[in-house]
């Protein structure tokens, strides 16, 4: 029985009041939802100023192509002189509003929020996960990684923070879908 | 039967006894055996009937080019038909069966065919059963097929799982003989990110299965300290039990790693098999070579095998197929099998050597330029008859003959993409021609390198061009010591005068049978493939394919080289479909989108339908309603009554940002867009290119620089995709930004007069979102229990509606409260069933009606496409054929007799016309029942529709058996007016 007067109460891309978190072995696998996130697309013949905003907003030079700035606030690429820009929920559930208010004319900013679910994956070993759900050449990477990609039909991005922290970012409605297929690729795995 | 052909030695582990079945007898093996090679150290050599005379066969190899010992393997759901028992890793309790013959393997009631033989020859199924037509499907192919047998599928799901998955390197060695683990060693030193794939379980290729020494040891032991080597090298990762099946374009191949094949049942959450995909820098074919035989008389009896494979299984094995064997060989190689097996204690009756001037040996008989002309046993070898070079025939006792025609450079994946292989006069046998897939090169036996030592030495080679390709330098490792013997051979492909002299022994095709072909003018390859079958059974002729050649060749009168090869194909060795499909079957056939009411929809018993890849409430049945028209009628009439609330999530939102937003949607959009106020909704076609309807949907316009346009949820990422093309490609030079936003929010249709009381009770008190302050096609954000929210006053059902958007997360509360504050209304929660009755009732299009053939015109909104404007098939819709006066146009019909369906469908007659193609006036698009009208109603295309209101026409549905008459109406069923929007 719900009260209208009540808090709405969220539930999280799986579908419960608590992010679910699953340990196997050394892997685990958590539902993240302290996660803003705000597309960030340069308006034509803007991009300079644009690129002066977002700099100024995450504190460090702009990712390129296939790379993301991590840290409190996340920054990736997804498309020329676009970006991903990803902070804490609690703290910046406006966050496309916040760098609206800086961009002002620069910038088409998003709420991107739920359209995501993401997936944390910590762990040694992530290579041998996602060598069974993508084909991106985690071995390579060294950190600061960003790539769309496709995970069982699904269009995701990966996030590479260091080859054993790795988020996965996928469309929200098939949260149920990305989790099995990420449970069943550990499982495989290790 | 206690292992009387076990020898010693070997590569076997005697610690470890392995119990397993074959055709329900009991037998014993050892770790490391497999099935063929426990079952001969068993002395059992009978192993399967061939596929079309049912003839005893057993194992020709003792690898995966085996066309013989065919099985199927384990029970139940795991059963598995047409398995080489020559890979088959055994395992304890395996069980195995052999197929293709009733009632038993030892007495096999269609072996009858072989008896018909000359009848059966080739062509013989495409000159029989030509007549008459129809007894085709029904009777000949039938008993073809039972009678010409491979085994039996499962008929259950397959129990086990397969992972597909992705592997990146600078250089994949396929093949860890010689020449791949000196490959790998050279370029794991050099720090290359090397993969070494073989489909054996061990490495070491042929050094496991010869007493050829490598510096002065075993080779097999030699092969472990490389192994232990590379184990410790970060960079080089070694996959046993992995067959590269394919060369792809761009350096990428398919492999297979049987990860579980050898086990009862795989590890829990372990794959039975992985199919990876190997994208590689480069990549050297080291797949060794593969020994051809010789056809001669009667050359298929159980016991006759490879010389190869005869030391093979008693090299590595510790296995015979008899004690006493003899040799039949045009080449030195075969002796090693002689000398292998006669140190193991088995009797070699005699070597039959094709060549003349063969020398004579002081171990055993050597029979110089002599044939093999016929053998005995029937269901197994008991001796030869050999032609001697002076004539006459001599009568040899033996159990086994191993047969050496030479070897060929295994070069299958060389030739995927259609590379030839060229003739190597020297070693009498093509090798890779000069069209490899591109990034490959190939080495050791596979390249025509035949010794050891030349296998070595080609491997490091190979590698160490591969790696100043890739730009890093190598230093060679030390060549280590080994035979370097050169191929002497005389090419000897059949014995002349053989009446069944084998050739292809897993599709049955003799000697004779090509020269059959070619005698009925199948003179290319490729039609002596077809015609004969010869090389296209599941072994793809590894082992039979050269010596039809050689026979064309003679036939032909031109030299092999001339007579060419036919294609090979990927995979190389037979592929489970299961690992294609890998995780994607049953339930994770493709994903589940789930609507942010989906766990309250569960909780009332929803009932779900697929839409697209989500999962879509229908109806959500009460307690005491049977059949779903029951619950829908309800839902329908309690909205129009009062008010209704649907999940509308999956319908899609893109975002669209820009100083050029309105003049990018003009373009997309065939209706103006560029005045739409700040704060309103604009409901808007596209078209395509070509001037049909594309999609429909509102454009609401939240800023002057800012839209949020929705599409039907089935066609949300095709617009999607459209409109990206159309800005990054068609109009670059506008200001537009775009992203898809329909999974960022939860999304509800209120509808009914109700809804605007009921929206009151849920929208914070400081919105207000009276009929003056939010008037019909209004937009603006509000908040619900202080939670962002977006409202549009707009309709689908006809009703006074608004639909309500929050943050995904907060969906499942929304329509918890929206659900708790409508009680006082009687409101109901709907599903896309009363969704479609209210559009249908209203005259809305959807997807039936935007069918890829229909206009604007057709729609009834052919004065939407804006005249002064240049919008995307605004042109393209003007073209005559599309704006005859006959043209089809959307009308809603209703049956004259209303206890009378009008099923989507059906076709539309003028009274008294013939029912043929030619008269047809229409179709029928969407039909149901309307609880409000009390009868059937459906929207139709009819020709010159707009001006038939009233006119009584035939409706035609042979295929649900009506036939009656509707009558023409409006389409719009309810509040034609629209007045019911606006309140």
């Amino acid at each position: 029985m719900s009260d209208i007067s009540a808090r709405m109460e969220p539930l999280t891309p799986l579908g419960t009041k608590t992010p679910k978190i699953d340990v196997f072995g050394p892997v685990t696998l958590s539902e993240v939802v302290d996660c803003a996130l705000a597309s960030f697309s340069a308006r034509l013949g803007q991009q300079d100023a644009a690129r002066n905003v977002l700099m100024r907003f995450c504190g460090s030079a702009l990712p390129g192509p296939g790379q993301a700035v991590l840290g409190t606030v996340t920054v990736f690429w997804t498309g020329p002189e676009q970006w991903m820009v990803m902070a804490p929920h609690d703290t910046h559930e406006d966050l496309a509003e916040q760098l609206k208010a800086l961009a002002a004319e620069a910038a088409s900013t998003t709420e991107q929020n739920d359209a995501w679910c993401r997936f944390d994956l910590k762990g040694p070993n992530l290579a041998d996960v996602f060598e069974r759900l993508c084909p991106i050449n985690i071995r390579a990477s060294s950190g600061g990684e960003a790539t769309r990609t496709s995970i069982d039909h699904l269009g995701c991005f990966v996030i590479v923070g260091a080859r054993d922290a790795i988020t996965v970012l996928g469309p929200r409605s098939a949260a149920g879908s990305l989790h099995h297929a990420l449970v069943t690729a550990i499982r495989s795995a290790i | 039967m206690t292992q009387s052909n076990r020898l010693d030695g070997g590569l076997i582990n005697r610690d470890r006894p392995i119990n397993f079945t074959f055709d329900d007898i009991p037998y014993q093996g050892f770790k490391g055996d497999t099935l063929a090679s426990a079952l001969l150290a068993n002395n059992v050599r009978l192993m399967g009937r061939s596929f079309k005379y049912h003839r005893p066969r057993g194992p020709l190899t003792a690898s995966s080019e085996e066309p013989n010992a065919i099985v199927e393997l384990r029970d139940g759901a795991r059963k598995e038909p047409n398995t080489r028992a020559t890979t088959a890793e055994l395992f304890e309790g395996l069980t195995a069966k052999s197929q293709n013959r009733w009632p038993s393997l030892a007495f096999d009631m269609m072996a009858i065919n072989d008896r018909f033989s000359s009848f059966l020859a080739a062509g013989f199924y495409y000159k029989t059963f030509m007549w008459p037509a129809a007894f085709w499907e029904k009777l000949y192919e039938p008993i073809i097929r039972r009678a010409a047998g491979l085994g039996s599928a499962a008929l259950e799901p397959d129990p086990d799982s397969y992972d597909k998955g992705f592997l990146h390197c600078d250089f994949l060695i396929t093949g860890a003989g010689p020449t791949g683990l000196m490959a790998a060693l050279t370029a794991g030193r050099a720090g290359a990110q090397v993969i070494l794939a073989d489909e054996d379980s061990l490495v070491g290729g042929r050094l496991n299965c010869e007493t050829i020494t490598v510096n002065d040891q075993a080779g097999s032991d030699w092969v472990r300290a490389v192994q232990a080597e590379l184990a410790d090298m970060p960079n080089v990762r070694i996959m046993t039990r992995t067959t590269v099946i394919g060369a792809f374009d761009h350096g990428i191949y398919g492999a297979l790693e049987r990860v579980s094949d050898h086990l009862p049942v795989p590890a829990n959450g372990k794959p039975r098999q992985i199919l990876w995909r190997i994208y590689s820098k480069r990549s050297l074919l080291a797949a060794g070579a593969i020994e051809r035989p010789i056809a001669f008389e009667q050359n298929d009896r159980p016991g006759i095998m490879l010389a190869s494979a005869l030391r093979a299984y008693a090299n590595r094995w510790a296995a015979t197929p008899a004690q006493q064997i003899a040799i039949f060989t045009n080449n030195d190689d075969g002796y090693r099998s002689a000398a292998d097996l006669q140190a193991k204690g088995v009797s070699v009756a005699a070597v039959i050597d094709t060549r003349p001037d063969a020398q004579t040996s002081a171990e055993w008989e050597v029979l110089a330029g002599a044939t093999i002309v016929n053998t005995s046993g029937r269901r197994g070898l008991t001796g030869i008859q050999v032609k001697l070079a002076d004539g006459s025939v001599r009568h040899i006792k033996c159990g086994a003959v191993g047969v050496s025609g030479g070897w060929n450079p295994n070069v299958h994946l060389a030739s995927h993409q259609r590379g030839r292989p060229e003739w190597h006069a020297e070693i009498a046998a093509f090798g890779p021609g000069q069209n490899l897939p591109q990034g490959m090169s190939v080495a050791g036996a596979a390249a025509g390198h035949l010794s050891t030592y030349g296998a070595l030495k080609s491997g490091v080679e190979g590698a160490t061009a591969v790696l100043a390709d890739l730009g890093k330098a190598a230093t060679a490792p030390e060549l280590p010591q080994a035979e370097d013997a050169p191929v002497k051979i005389t090419p000897f492909w059949h014995v002349a005068g053989a009446k069944r002299a084998w050739l292809d022994q897993q599709n049955d095709v003799t000697a004779k049978d090509v020269k059959l072909a070619h005698q009925e003018n199948f003179v290319s390859v490729e039609h002596l493939k077809r015609y004969t079958t010869l090389g296209m059974a599941t072994d793809q002729g590894k082992t039979s394919n050269m010596g039809g050649l050689a026979i064309m060749s003679e036939l032909a009168g031109k030299p092999i080289p001339q007579v060419g090869t036919t294609i090979f194909r990927p995979p190389y060795t037979p592929t489970a479909i299961g690992a294609f499909a890998g995780r994607s079957r049953d339930a994770d056939f493709r994903p589940v989108r789930k609507t942010p009411s989906h766990t309250w929809a569960e909780e009332q018993n929803a009932v779900f339908v697929e839409v697209g890849m989500w999962l879509r409430a229908q109806w959500f049945p009460r307690t005491g309603e049977t059949h779903w028209r029951q619950s829908v009628d309800r839902e329908v009439l309690q909205t129009r009554k009062s008010v209704g609330i649907c999940d509308v999530t999956t319908l899609g939102k893109i975002d669209v940002q820009g100083a050029d937003a309105a003049t990018f949607l003009n373009k997309i959009y065939c209706n103006p867009f560029a005045k739409v106020p700040v704060g309103k909704v604009r409901y808007g076609l596209m078209l395509r290119e070509d001037g049909i309807a594309m999609d429909d949907g509102t454009a609401a316009r939240l800023a002057e620089d800012h839209f949020v346009v929705t599409t039907t949820t089935a066609n949300a990422v095709g617009v999607y995709r459209h409109m990206e093309f159309v800005r990054q490609c068609l109009f670059p030079d506008l200001d537009v930004q775009l992203i898809s936003t329909t999974e960022a929010w939860a999304q509800y249709s209120v509808a009914g007069p109700n809804a605007r009381a009921l929206l009151k009770k849920v929208v914070d008190p400081e919105h207000d979102i009276s009929n003056e302050a939010f008037p019909y096609m209004a937009c603006g954000e509000v908040s619900v229990g202080q939670v962002r929210s977006r409202l549009f006053r707009i309709s689908f059902s006809g009703e006074m509606a608004y639909e309500i958007a929050v943050p995904t997360r907060y969906g499942d509360a929304l329509i918890r409260r929206l659900v708790e504050a409508g009680k006082e209304f009687d409101a109901v929660v709907y599903g896309t069933e009363a969704l479609g009755v209210m559009r249908i009732e209203k005259g809305h299009a959807a997807g039936n009606e935007l069918n890829g053939t229909t206009s604007a015109l057709n729609l009834g909104m052919g004065r939407m496409v804006n005249k002064k404007k240049d919008s995307i098939g605004s042109t393209l819709s003007k073209r005559d054929g599309m704006n005859g006066p006959d043209a089809l146009k959307l009308v809603g019909l209703k049956p004259v007799d209303p206890s009378k369906p009008v099923p989507a469908g059906a076709h539309l007659m003028t009274k008294g016309s013939p029912v043929d193609a030619a008269h047809d006036q229409g179709y029928v698009t969407s039909a149901c029942y309307s609880p409000n009208l009390g009868h059937h109603i459906a929207l139709a295309f009819l020709r010159s529709g707009d001006s038939r209101l009233g006119e009584v026409i035939r409706l035609v549905s042979p295929l649900t058996g009506q036939d009656h008459d509707v009558e023409v109406v409006s389409a719009h069923f309810i509040d034609p007016e629209g007045d019911r929007l606006r309140v």
